[in-house]
């Protein structure tokens, strides 16, 4: 490796370029120290809370399931003989939150998957002041039927930062406030 | 006319060059950190694997004992866990600027387009990896920095339609959060960089003599730099993550993180819209019209002995060596990959055949660069010796790219401006005295300013008889004078030929070197 300082010997630095050498390193210190902490964020306001609305659950089927007659199952392979088909396509989840008797947030999710018959799934946020609020939630899961099949209403008192979960667990009895 | 990005672009330069002529003032040209931002990306980069690697050691790979794990770290004696810790924070900070200004240079320059249009394009995704794999280490910590920019992530993934339940519910509830879940993580902070070094090689392994480190007083510098701050200004973790809360004021990395603010304010649809449309304009910037590419290299297979010193100084690997077509056992011959090729000269001046004392009146060279022969070259340096009202004129070889030289005053004075100062074979400084030149000023780029790379270093290097073809010892030095002046240096070109005027008038003629060659 050649030396390069006998080819173009390094012209000195002065008193002048040291300092601006402490200098430039200093400030690009002090830009990176800053930025990386600085100005602070606050995701919420002080006085704010937040409510997340998210259920993952598969509706019912659109359709009723049908008896297969004699005749229909005689055109079928032997081993493809079920006496009854339903639909595969399940219905949309549809839910309402009112919080103090307005509604907030209105959601219909459509089944997921090519042929429908995924769950449904809603992931929402809600930013709210904090303090003490009716919260009243509505879900159906069946395009079939005309009322909400599942409803939840109760007080919640909300301290600044609390996260509130709003989900769905069948085993739960349905809707659950967390 | 000229279009507005050209005159936006110029502009910049204008400005660049001005702030990187600041950084010169202090540093000097050779070891300016705006001309090695891309191995200063990879200084930082070294540093986040030796200091990860050694952090991992350390650390708790589980949803309870990960923030223990990082606190114990931060309490080592000597302040070792908080230079440790800041160090692998700040190097990601360092990481990301470099690449920044790395990505405007290289703009400023046009270097997304022609020869160089596959650094670009291997460039572009190195972008997305680096933050990818920042934005990980956050999470790995499991405070409430790291609960919130998971969560922020994985909401804005889901604004993506492809993604059939939202990812974000794993952050639901304390329950949703198992240790498995650190496996991922650690996926995306430890994988994720090994992609990146993958995609590292790729976008150099078409560049010869790559820098993977900077000069080492630079390197030490930024690393002296890093450690004090690390000391100075530690870094440390927010509370343990408790995702029944939304964590209330963040000391976030702005650097890293400026996207999760940016969604919250705007939308996640509008950040994908601006992440997706500057990720495509950047792929579709190379393929935009652009100037005709300069002709290539090309090699007389007659001429070619097979040297292999233009495979040894070509900046970009554009040429291999082949058998050669005679047939000879062991006789290889150069070839050039036009794809890859600069167009810069470097490897004419590099060809032992390119000397201009051969006799033959129609000088063709073993490589050579069709819009500015060798034979071209030595005829104009014959007619403007020739022409020169001057008994004494002096010759300047300059560069395209560099600061201009067909303008210098003096009457004396015969300047020829190259493709790059590296396409001068040495034996010309000879040629140009021994035809009647009082002396020869060669102006290079400034160090590390070359813009094909190493055309100022080997122009050097065979003046000073380091590197071949080499400048013979017998040719007076008192008559050479060697000037790095990049574009816009033009008063350091002139003060280097006022330099060169004053040392060569007391001089006698050489009484060694005969009369003049051809015009005596």
């Amino acid at each position: 490796m050649p030396d390069t300082a006998k080819i173009r010997p390094a012209r000195p630095l002065g008193a002048g370029a040291w300092i601006g050498q402490v200098l430039l390193y200093g400030l690009f210190a002090l830009a990176i120290g800053v930025f990386s902490q600085w100005p602070p964020y606050r995701h919420l306001g002080e006085d704010q809370a937040l409510i997340k609305l998210s259920f993952s659950r598969v509706g019912k089927p659109v359709g009723d399931c049908r008896t297969l007659s004699a005749a229909e199952l005689a055109k079928l392979p032997p081993n493809m003989r079920a006496p009854t088909v339903c639909p595969r396509e399940r219905s949309p989840v549809t839910v309402e939150v009112d919080l103090n008797g307005t509604t907030v947030l209105k959601r219909i999710a459509p089944p997921t998957g090519l042929s429908k018959d995924g769950a449904s799934a809603v992931y929402e946020r809600l930013v709210v002041p904090a303090g003490e609020h009716l919260i009243t939630v509505r879900l159906s899961d069946d395009v079939r039927a005309r009322d909400q099949a599942y409803r939840h209403e109760s007080t919640v008192k909300l301290v600044p930062g609390q996260v509130l979960v709003i989900d769905f667990d069948a085993g739960k009895g349905g809707i659950t406030l967390q | 006319m000229q279009r507005p990005t050209a005159s936006f672009r110029q502009h910049g330069l204008k400005v660049w060059r001005t702030i990187e002529g600041g950084f010169d003032t202090a540093f000097g040209s050779a070891l300016n950190p705006l001309r090695h931002l891309g191995a200063i990306g990879f200084l930082a980069f070294w540093l986040l694997a030796a200091s990860g690697v050694v952090l991992f050691i350390f650390f708790d790979t589980s949803v309870a004992g990960a923030w223990r794990s990082i606190e114990e770290l931060s309490r080592l004696p000597l302040g070792l866990g908080r230079l440790l810790r800041g160090l692998h924070r700040y190097a990601a900070d360092v990481l990301v600027l470099a690449m920044g200004l790395h990505l405007l240079r290289e703009w400023l320059h046009g270097h997304e387009r022609g020869f160089r249009r596959f650094h670009w394009l291997t460039g572009v995704p190195l972008i997305g990896f680096v933050f990818v794999g920042a934005i990980g280490g956050f999470w790995i910590n499991w405070d409430e920095l790291g609960q919130f920019s998971a969560i922020a992530s994985l909401e804005w993934f889901d604004a993506l339609p492809m993604m059939a339940a939202p990812l974000a519910r794993n952050f639901l509830a304390v329950e949703a959060v198992s240790d498995r879940l650190f496996s991922l993580f650690v996926f995306v902070h430890i994988g994720v960089p090994l992609l990146l070094l993958f995609g590292l090689w790729f976008h150099i392994q078409r560049v010869t003599r790559a820098a993977v480190m900077p000069p080492r007083a630079l390197a030490l510098g930024l690393l002296a730099t890093l450690a004090v701050l690390a000391l100075a200004w530690p870094v440390t973790s927010h509370a343990p993550a408790a995702l029944a809360r939304v964590p209330g004021e963040l000391r976030l990395d702005w650097i890293l993180l400026f996207l999760h603010p940016l969604t919250y304010a705007t939308s996640p649809a509008f950040v994908w819209v601006l992440v997706g449309g500057g990720t495509l304009l950047l792929f579709a910037l190379p393929f935009l019209p652009q100037p005709a590419r300069a002709a290539v290299a090309v090699v007389d297979a007659a001429n070619c002995n097979g040297c292999r010193r233009c495979f040894a100084d070509c900046p970009y690997a554009a040429i291999t060596m082949v058998p050669h077509p005679n047939q000879r056992i062991g006789r290889t011959l150069a070839q050039v990959d036009p794809d890859l090729c600069a167009g810069c000269g470097i490897c004419a001046g590099a060809c032992p055949s390119s000397t201009p004392f051969r006799s033959a009146a129609q000088l063709v060279t073993g490589i050579d660069m069709p819009q500015l022969t060798v034979s071209a070259l030595r005829r104009q340096l014959q007619q403007a010796l020739a022409a020169s009202p001057s008994a004494r004129p002096l010759v300047v070889f300059g560069c395209d790219h560099g600061a201009r030289c067909s303008n210098l005053g003096g009457a004396d004075v015969s300047p020829f401006s190259l493709l790059c100062t590296g396409q001068l074979p040495p034996s010309f400084v000879e040629y140009a005295l021994r035809d009647g030149a009082a002396g020869v000023l060669v102006a290079a780029c400034s160090e590390g300013g070359c813009e094909f790379r190493l055309g100022e270093r080997w122009t050097a290097e065979r003046l000073a008889g380091q590197r071949e073809p080499h400048l013979r010892a017998s040719v007076a030095r008192e008559r050479l004078e060697l000037v790095f002046a990049g574009p816009g240096d033009e008063a350091q070109l002139l003060a280097g030929l006022e330099r060169l005027r004053r040392r060569v008038i007391p001089l006698e003629p050489d009484a060694d070197l005969p009369a003049r060659l051809h015009h005596a």
